[in-house]
């Protein structure tokens, strides 16, 4: 299989804490789950999480650094998820790899992955400075992920000035954490509130799930047990979008079909 | 404006809390956008103000300069009532600045 058709994707948002780790995790077993070769490397070297959500943080024996300096080769420094082989992670390496990693060793260790994987999801660090600029460096295409909230939106939206002057494209977004209730009562912006101001192609909507912080207690993405919970089934949906599928977007509006959404609804309606 | 802000208009209560958002959204990421900061928009505020009463009398206080933003355009909007003409002709002005 050729790199040129491999797709390497970034997941960035700007501000911390809005999913991005959990997405990525989520997605990657997904995508695997549906056949894809799907490598997951964290470029967030600093405050890595993403082995955490996987459950592979005892597996870890080499990693990136190690790659790039060639004390292993690549095969060893990637860990195989036991339940769903079609996944590897290439873990982070050290924080002191802060000092000297520049984007163009990005380059390299996500060019080795494109020989082997058919998706490369890169867990981006929070901020818009260097390490953001290293994890972009080797993405093609790019999902930012926010939440319905002041300021997540607003550091997206930093977040896609910079990826749309790199020429990354497409960028997508995927919102999280979304609150049909409150929506509902507008006491947090809607759907289309949010992509109209960051005019982005919704790739995919999260409801808010408790179940999300159970998995990651256990380091089980919830994508991996078939698990029917909500966020599982956004983030199948988005794996399957990304494929090429036309899969339609949940309505939070018609998640609740009694009086009082209906009524939500109604109080909705835009007058002028 | 939602049946919601109507209502709450009608009971003198605030708008809801997303209305607020996005309206506080719209303006501070016009700002982002534009990489301009409060103190350099008075300024050209001022000084197209300046420009532009050369030609027509404006009602200052009236007058509005701020960035809007939609799909990810920016663009500088100028709301400038005119109360009359001035007399003196346009190309005097010109000469006069020039100096």
């Amino acid at each position: 299989m050729s790199s040129t058709q491999t797709r390497y994707i970034l997941i960035c948002s700007g501000k911390g804490g809005v999913g991005k780790t959990t997405l990525t995790a989520n997605l990657g077993i997904a995508l695997a789950r549906q056949g894809e070769r799907t490598a997951v490397i964290d470029a967030d070297f600093g405050l890595r999480n993403l082995d955490l959500l996987l459950g592979l943080e005892n597996r870890i024996i080499y990693n990136a650094q190690d790659v790039l300096a060639e004390t292993c080769r690549l095969e060893q420094a990637l860990v195989r998820h036991k339940q769903e082989p079609n996944l590897a992670l290439l873990p982070a390496g050290s924080s002191r790899m802060l000092e000297w990693f520049t984007p163009d060793d990005m380059v390299k260790i996500v060019g080795l992955l494109g020989d082997r994987f058919n998706y490369v999801l890169i867990d981006c660090p929070a901020g818009i400075e260097s390490g953001f600029r290293n994890a972009m460096a080797a993405a093609r295409e790019a999902i930012v992920v926010t939440t319905p909230e002041v300021s997540a939106v607003r550091d997206a939206d930093r977040v896609i000035g910079l990826l749309q002057s790199e020429g990354i494209k497409p960028v997508q977004l995927v919102l999280n954490r979304v609150r049909p209730k409150m929506i509902a009562s507008q006491e947090m912006l809607g759907i289309d509130d949010v992509t109209d101001i960051l005019a982005l192609p919704l790739l995919g909507l999260v409801l808010e799930d408790e179940q999300v912080i159970v998995s990651t207690n256990r380091g089980e993405p919830l994508t991996l047990n078939g698990s029917g919970s909500p966020a599982a089934k956004a983030y199948n949906n988005v794996a399957r979008r990304l494929r090429g599928e036309d899969v339609p977007l949940i309505d939070p509006a018609r998640e609740g079909s009694g009086l009082r959404a209906k009524l939500g609804r109604l109080m909705q309606t835009k007058i002028f | 404006m939602s049946l919601r802000d109507v209502i709450n208009k009608l009971l003198g209560r605030q708008p809801s809390s997303a209305t607020t958002a996005r309206e506080r959204l719209q303006l501070v990421l016009a700002h982002d956008r534009s990489d301009l900061n409060p103190e350099l928009l008075e300024q050209m505020r001022m000084e197209i103000l300046e420009v532009v009463s050369r030609y027509v009398e404006i009602d200052l206080d009236e007058g509005d300069v701020t960035l809007e933003t939609e799909d990810r355009v920016t663009a500088l909007v100028a709301n400038l009532p005119i109360k009359g003409l001035r007399l003196k002709k346009p190309e005097t002005a010109r000469v006069s600045t020039a100096s």
